[in-house]
């Protein structure tokens, strides 16, 4: 077990843990931040994916050792307090059924748009490509990304 | 519209708020109340509760129990919907508790599967709102001194038009509860619906959108540690012996257990107990599936399938007909074994306490046989165990089974302490509870005409309901009703048909996967109607049509997606389309499916889906159910697939189990078909079509009939 100290959605905290826990574990089973869900475990289906300095990335390939000084925000530091246009766009297009994976969802979508403001439908497609959603909720996903960009606009 | 999550009022506010910061605040929290409800885990008794499933508050608050498990298919919704339509209240009003805490004591089984909720609900969920509806009438009627006939109701409130008086429902409730509950109270006529029908946001989106949902692979007990377990690698096998020192040596481990199944690390944390498990080591006893393989188990169905069968149906006489055909055909259909592959992989929380109290944490759709199975494992009464469901992330049927509840209750009881079992997505995919395997055998004769004179369907296939004994099968004659579901059913009229099953026993363990046995009967007859309309040189639309004549709601659905994907006109250059209709769970499905081919892949462009779900309690549920249900078909038909090898599951996450992504994804435009009738099921009868209409287009674009599933690489060389 080592210590490293984390910065999670603008927070700072320390955590005693084995170097080589992926930063999903840690999440969850330390710093109670149980919105970013654990899928597969091999980088396949996205449902772990956080913001690692802006960055979409699936939590699950991240040893903590390597996020010291690094800036990580999950879906609970998306919009803090309140749902941002994805969210909001979200549920106005109903798009969760079990809603496991949704979390990642947002968190990729989210990344995307901060990336290109306004994705044609083929890029919203590759981009949203390492998220799975086992209940099929794709196309809906698709239409509140596209309505979050027109609120955006 | 509130949910107990967001109002604070409930014992799941509770969970959500604190963790579950202990047991006895959460039983400890009450609402005021002079009488308990039974079922109700002793929290919500209320002034007014004339049945389980609803209280109304004196504030004119109502709260509707559902008993029914929320899996994304939009009970916790549709559910209460159907109770606040009969008890006339404003939706805004209602407030939702889930899940009887005491399932031995609730007044009907809670298991959720093979889409029942809205086809069993339907009856007892609107005579408790409409008995309510009728008492608080009454008790309107009495404190006014005028005859009850002479009173209405809308939004929660009792009017008397002759008077110009209103009143409340919660100032009726305490009145309300002294009168008798009547057994038949009228029900409101559809043209009346306020709330049915109307597209009501599912109640549980906003805490799917910021993470505060808690499912069961979230939870935390304080105090609890999480495990994992070491199962046999050969489904059947038996533990000869385990070295636990190097996992109990690993950080944060703090026991190795034996357990019935294997053997369990318990750890501080997930991370902890799954590096603990890799310095297991266990010997086994594989048993009789030793060598199993995927070869061994193809033969095998081949060889029963010139055996004897079991009859499941059988008009006229198909032998003779076949031999007086102008045209016969043949064809053999075969599916394979599936996974449920739920986002979330089955987990469950457990404690068993000192005292000889459970209580369960389970992510279930089935809250009664989790209970039991608990109790069962734990080895005390089932009124000893506290079920907590927790709605899941994906079930599909796979969480109708309660292994891993026993596995976690297993394993609280041999540490005393609360435990999180967990099993990792390799776990999930290995762990059995399979959709079944079949091989399917047709022959068919067609007339002068073209028509058929003669179906000959037979199943051979591995048998779920077997595993529970043989009086489980139909009278006794060796078949398997769900394994022919579908088949022996065929709505076509054919004056001889013989459908029949043979048993294939091998104990892989099998489950309910999303519409069972009609997820293969439904792409295989459909499949084979369609080779027939070919061999006969005639529309496969107006095939189907000519030999549905006397059942007007299959007939319904397939010209209502014909006339919506304009079947007939020409599509683009490259594309093609098929179609297929099918009946499962008092649903009537009509789908069109275009696709096309680029270098090898196939690629699917829109899916129109034609639904007759009787009456029509959310719009939005039902599309989405069908968009569901056609991600997950295709995910089946196009890569969907176990094998076996030496008695091993050879695929084990997402990299060799591929499923549906959003490139993959068609477009589905629904259409649902306006009826009176009584609801059907929405959550499965949109997967079994879907085959069928795929493979169907596949063949009108490249000649290419497909008869195995998954189409893998079959296209590869088209």
């Amino acid at each position: 077990m080592a210590r490293f100290r984390l910065e999670v959605n603008g927070r700072r905290s320390e955590v005693d843990v084995a170097p080589e826990t992926p930063l999903v574990w840690v999440l969850r089973d330390h710093l109670e931040l149980t919105g970013t869900k654990f899928g597969c475990g091999i980088s396949q289906c996205g449902a772990c994916t956080v913001h690692v300095d802006g960055q979409p990335q699936r939590s699950c390939q991240l040893p903590v050792s390597t996020m010291e000084g690094k800036a990580i925000t999950t879906i609970e530091g998306l919009a803090p307090g309140r749902l941002n246009a994805l969210q909001q766009a979200w549920i106005a297009e109903e798009v969760p059924q079990c809603g496991y994976c949704q979390s990642g969802q947002l968190m990729s979508a989210s990344a995307l748009l901060d990336a290109n403001a306004d994705p044609s439908e083929e890029e919203i497609e590759v981009w949203m490509s390492g998220n799975i959603c086992r209940c099929g909720t794709y196309n809906r996903i698709k239409r509140a990304i596209g309505r979050a960009v027109e609120t955006d606009r | 519209m509130t949910t107990g999550e967001k109002r604070g009022v409930s014992r799941r506010a509770f969970l959500a708020t604190t963790g579950i910061a202990g047991v006895g605040l959460v039983l400890g929290f009450r609402l005021p109340g002079v009488r308990e409800l039974v079922g109700w885990g002793g929290e919500a008794a209320s002034p007014f509760g004339p049945n389980a499933w609803l209280s109304i508050m004196a504030d004119g608050r109502v709260t509707i129990m559902v008993d029914e498990m929320e899996m994304g298919q939009g009970v916790m919704t549709a559910m209460p919907m159907i109770v606040a339509e009969e008890l006339d209240v404003a939706w805004e009003a209602v407030s939702i508790e889930y899940g009887p805490l005491d399932p031995s004591s609730w007044p009907r089984g809670i298991s959720t599967g093979g889409s029942t909720s809205t086809r069993t609900g339907w009856d007892p969920l609107r005579t408790v709102g409409a008995q309510a509806r009728e008492m608080l009438k009454e008790a309107a009627a009495q404190q006014w001194e005028v005859s009850a006939a002479e009173c209405t109701t809308r939004d929660g409130t009792v009017f008397h038009a002759a008077s110009s008086r209103e009143v409340g429902y919660g100032d009726l409730v305490e009145l309300a509860a002294t009168l008798p509950v009547p057994e038949e109270p009228p029900f409101k006529d559809p043209s009346e619906y306020r709330i049915l029908g109307r597209r009501i946001p599912r109640v549980d989106t906003p805490a799917k959108v910021d993470g505060s949902k808690v499912f069961g692979y979230d939870l935390k007990v304080p105090g609890g540690r999480v495990a994992v377990l070491e199962r046999s690698p050969v489904f059947g096998g038996t533990l000869t012996g385990y070295d636990g020192a190097g996992a109990e040596a690993s950080p944060g481990v703090r026991s190795v257990v034996q357990i019935s199944n294997g053997v369990a690390v318990v750890a501080d944390d997930t991370w902890s107990a799954l590096k603990g498990r890799e310095q297991l080591s266990t010997e086994w006893d594989e048993g009789a599936l030793a060598s199993l393989s995927t070869e061994s188990l193809d033969a095998r169905l081949r060889e029963l399938a010139e055996g004897e069968a079991a009859e499941a149906r059988s008009d006229g006489n198909v032998a003779g007909a076949l031999s007086g055909a102008a045209q016969r055909l043949e064809a053999e259909y075969q599916v394979p074994y599936l996974a449920h592959a739920t986002m979330e992989p089955m987990n469950c929380t457990a404690w068993v306490k000192d005292d000889g109290t459970v209580e369960v944490w389970a992510p279930t759709q089935a809250a009664t046989a989790s209970q039991q199975t608990a109790a069962e494992a734990a080895g005390v009464a089932v009124d000893r165990v506290t079920i907590h469901s927790i709605p899941m992330g994906g079930g599909f049927g796979r969480r109708s089974h309660t292994d891993f509840v026993r596995e976690a209750v297993e394993v609280s009881k041999a540490v005393g302490e609360p435990v999180k079992l967990m099993w990792t997505r390799e776990d999930d995919m290995r762990g059995g509870q399979y959709r079944p395997t079949a091989l399917h055998r047709f022959r068919a004769g067609l007339g002068s005409d073209g028509m058929p004179v003669a179906w000959e369907h037979r199943v051979v296939a591995p048998s779920i309901f077997y595993q529970f004994g043989p009086g489980a099968l139909d009278r006794a004659n060796g078949v398997d009703g769900d394994a022919v579901s579908g088949a022996r059913q065929l709505p076509y009229e054919i004056p001889n048909v013989h459908v029949d099953y043979v048993r294939l026993d091998v104990e892989v363990p099998l489950w309910f996967w999303r519409s069972v046995g009609h997820s293969h009967n439904g792409f295989t007859t459909e499949a084979f109607i369609d080779e027939l309309a070919h061999a006969a040189g005639a529309d496969p639309m107006e095939y189907r049509a000519r030999l549905l004549q006397d059942h007007a709601r299959n007939l319904g659905a397939l010209e209502r997606v014909a006339e919506a994907a304009n079947w007939g006109s020409t599509l683009p250059e490259g594309m093609a389309r098929g179609i297929a209709v099918h009946e499962s769970f008092g649903t009537f499905i009509g789908q069109v499916v275009e696709v096309s081919m680029d270098r090898g892949r196939l690629k699917v462009h829109k899916v129109y889906v034609a639904v007759d779900c009787g009456q029509t309690i959310n719009p939005d549920t039902i599309e989405a159910q069908m968009d569901s249900n056609v991600a997950y078909g295709l995910s089946a038909a196009l890569w969907g697939k176990l094998d076996f090898a030496k008695g091993r599951v050879v695929q084990s996450n997402f990299h060799d189990y591929n499923v549906v992504r959003m490139g993959d994804m068609p477009k589905v435009e629904t259409h649902i078909i306006q009826s009176s009738e009584r609801p059907g099921g929405i959550g499965e009868p949109g997967l079994p079509p879907f085959a069928g209409a795929l493979t169907n287009a596949v063949f009108a674009l490249t000649g290419k009939r497909i008869r195995q599933l998954p189409i893998g690489e079959q296209l590869a060389d088209v």
